[in-house]
């Protein structure tokens, strides 16, 4: 492979790693606290896709305000799902609010298909935010540079907030125990309640550059994102915040090289992905930055 | 993981469903002694979800304004039976199997997607129920199932027409192929054009053969490795999804050499994406530029009518088509026995068509005029046409 090739591989694999990483990031944080995979996630990043796409296309709002409605929306959309499906089950065996999850992804897609319709829409790109840039024989959009640094930016965020707001600490305090927490006076429904207006957030600004990268939306658009994000956090270590934005860099990186060194295997690239995950729980199920807690009886 | 738990979720869903329309059947024989022979009943099994939704509703718009058009045959009401298959060939077979055991169909159209095809068409076949292809254009779709017949070409002819427009129109020496491994009609396709370009350029003028899969949106790296092998020309059949974007990635990678595809680009999904480049050509059925027959001129006409706001398109034209060659059939003969159907189907023979005349050889596939188009200024317009020889 020419320099300019592997330079190239490396723009490509920071491009979707650190997409894959802010996705995982949103994961990996409600599975932390409440011990769900909140598989409405990879949805909620199409709603947030379409929310910008309306308000765009139809209310003409400048993309920064559309941008910023789309999360707003998707944070309470995200709020109510927890409140409405997985609330009531809280205390009901973890299988129930697993269910709960597929249903509400389900009913999430095929609202979107039965609304929206099942063509893809073509997602915008502001000029101001999305360019070319040429440096010698590579080039990459300005999205390259942007997903990252909005990537990095938010996994600080969400590290200072776990690690040292008062609601941080609830937050570490409710994923190890529900009951002793609240006898600790600490508002549990408040805190899955943030927890996943976080972690909506961060699926809604996933959603957002997801879009447009690949600049096109449909309802099922979630889907695929989801897959790879959940093997990136798994990766990484489910749970663990700076494990699921090096699962994503790790996943992004490994399918842009396995392509870049291995042209002929290109169409085992997802296969490839579903192969390191198997190995990855068979040899560290906790994952590479996990830790492994012994469950207590 | 996730998609096993979906799946088992959706599987239980459906057993659900299924006891409810059980419970339902047995209320409705008992209510219906009289059978339904006053009406001849057109299933269709399209696309119109996932990521073909596009060409299926498309196709099935063509469909609908022939019915329109043409409600009756042998003195009965035509109804037709629209089956989404979801773009996935489980639920394609699935769909089939609904259209003939449930519904009892007289006749099938279907499908857009040579794989969603491939999947309904044994099915069709044990009940004996004759199936007219608007769009599959891999060669196995017909091949050894009788009750299989098409209204397009096929793939062998659509990759020679390609290679040849490659080498002879855009001087093309060297190509690089990007197919989808996951669809029937890419992976043919390209196999075609690489053993016709092969011929005209030699065998090492196929610099790059790589790969994807149906879904994936990203294709950074399979065009990284085509820009650094600098082929004249990219050849890249599949999907109209997929294509947008990877054509749209090619040219902000900096690739800009002429890019090529099949009949599935023609489609507003594919267009809205590339919109702003040039240099990029593919093939497909039909042309609202050059109506062949007085049948085209109808389609064009009555198309604008019905649906004012939409571009005439090939598959439109297409399942326009297999509609009225389905009532041809019917009425050459004089029956709606499948197997009666099948023989009058066979022997079709310079049948008018919106896309023009329709000739069925001995693989039950038609021949016919390919045409080019290419995108310019944002548009899809007609480059030329190549007549089978």
């Amino acid at each position: 492979m020419s320099m300019d090739s592997f330079l190239q591989n490396i723009a490509n694999s920071i491009t979707l790693g650190s997409l894959y990483a802010l996705i995982a990031i949103g994961y990996t944080m409600v599975y932390g606290i409440i011990r769900l995979i909140n598989f409405a996630h990879a949805d909620l990043l199409m709603v947030a896709a379409y929310v910008a796409f309306y308000g765009i296309f139809i209310f003409a709002l400048p993309w920064w305000v559309a941008f910023a409605i789309a999360i707003a929306l998707t944070t309470l959309l995200g709020m109510s799902i927890e409140k409405l499906a997985y609330r009531p089950l809280r205390n009901a065996p973890r299988i129930s609010v697993l269910i709960s999850a597929i249903g509400v992804s389900f009913l999430l897609e095929n609202i979107g298909i039965v609304v929206l319709g099942a063509r893809p829409k073509p997602f915008p790109r502001p000029e101001a935010l999305v360019w070319n840039i040429q440096a010698g024989n590579i080039s990459f959009l300005s999205l390259t540079i942007i997903i990252p640094i909005v990537t990095v930016i938010l996994l600080l965020a969400v590290t200072y907030m776990v690690k040292k707001t008062k609601i941080g600490i609830a937050m570490r305090a409710v994923s190890r125990d529900f009951e002793t927490s609240s006898l600790m006076a600490v508002d549990v429904n408040k805190v899955v309640g943030t927890t996943f207006a976080v972690g909506s957030a961060l699926a809604a600004v996933g959603g957002l550059l997801w879009s447009l990268q690949y600049p096109q939306v449909d309802p099922l658009m979630g889907v695929f994102p989801g897959l790879k994000c959940f093997i990136a956090a798994v990766m990484g270590g489910i749970g663990s915040i700076p494990g699921a934005m090096l699962g994503g860099f790790l996943l992004g990186t490994i399918e842009v090289m396995l392509v870049g060194f291995m042209p002929d295997l290109s169409g085992y690239r997802d296969a490839f992905a579903f192969v390191i995950l198997i190995l990855i729980l068979l040899f560290r199920p906790g994952g590479i930055l996990g830790e492994n807690v012994v469950e207590k009886v | 993981m996730r998609k096993a738990k979906r799946k088992f979720t959706v599987l239980l869903v459906v057993l659900m469903i299924a006891s409810l329309a059980l419970a339902g059947c047995a209320k409705k024989t008992a209510d219906q002694v009289k059978p339904a022979s006053d009406v001849i009943k057109v299933g269709v099994f399209e696309p119109l979800t996932g990521t073909n939704a596009a060409g299926g509703q498309m196709t099935v718009e063509g469909i609908k304004l022939a019915n329109k058009l043409y409600p009756e045959v042998l003195g009965k009401k035509v109804e037709l039976v629209i089956v989404d298959n979801k773009s996935e060939k489980q639920e394609a077979a699935n769909a089939v199997q609904r259209l003939v055991s449930s519904d009892k169909v007289n006749v099938i159209i279907g499908s857009y997607g040579s794989s969603l095809s491939m999947a309904g068409g044994p099915v069709a076949k044990t009940a004996k129920i004759p199936v007219i292809g608007c769009s599959p254009t891999n060669p196995a779709v017909t091949l050894g199932n009788e009750f299989y017949f098409r209204v397009c070409f096929i793939d062998p002819f659509q990759g020679t027409v390609m290679s040849n427009y490659a080498t002879n129109t855009l001087k093309g020496k060297t190509a690089a192929v990007i197919r989808d491994v996951q669809q029937d009609y890419s992976v043919g396709l390209s196999n075609y054009f690489v053993k016709a370009f092969k011929a005209s350029n030699g065998d090492a003028s196929i610099v790059a053969d790589v790969s994807y899969n149906t879904g994936d949106k990203d294709f950074s790296a399979q065009l990284t490795q085509i820009k650094a092998k600098n082929p004249d020309i990219i050849f890249a059949p599949g999907n109209f999804l997929e294509c947008g974007i990877l054509v749209a990635k090619a040219r902000e990678l900096g690739i800009k050499v002429p890019i090529l595809g099949g009949d599935t680009w023609e489609a507003p999904e594919f267009l809205n994406q590339v919109k702003a480049y040039k240099d990029i050509y593919f093939s497909t059925h039909f042309t609202a530029e050059q109506p062949v027959t007085e049948v085209s001129t109808t389609f064009l006409n009555e198309f604008k009518k019905a649906y004012p706001d939409k571009e005439v398109n090939a598959f439109g034209a297409l399942g326009f088509d297999a509609y009225i060659l389905a009532l041809d059939g019917i009425t050459r003969a004089g029956t709606t026995d499948g197997v009666a159907l099948q023989k009058a189907l066979a022997e079709t023979k310079g049948f008018k068509g919106a896309t023009g005349v329709i000739t069925l050889d001995a693989n039950r596939d038609a021949t016919k005029t390919a045409i080019i188009k290419k995108v310019i200024d944002g548009k899809f317009v007609y480059d030329s046409k190549v007549e089978p020889k």
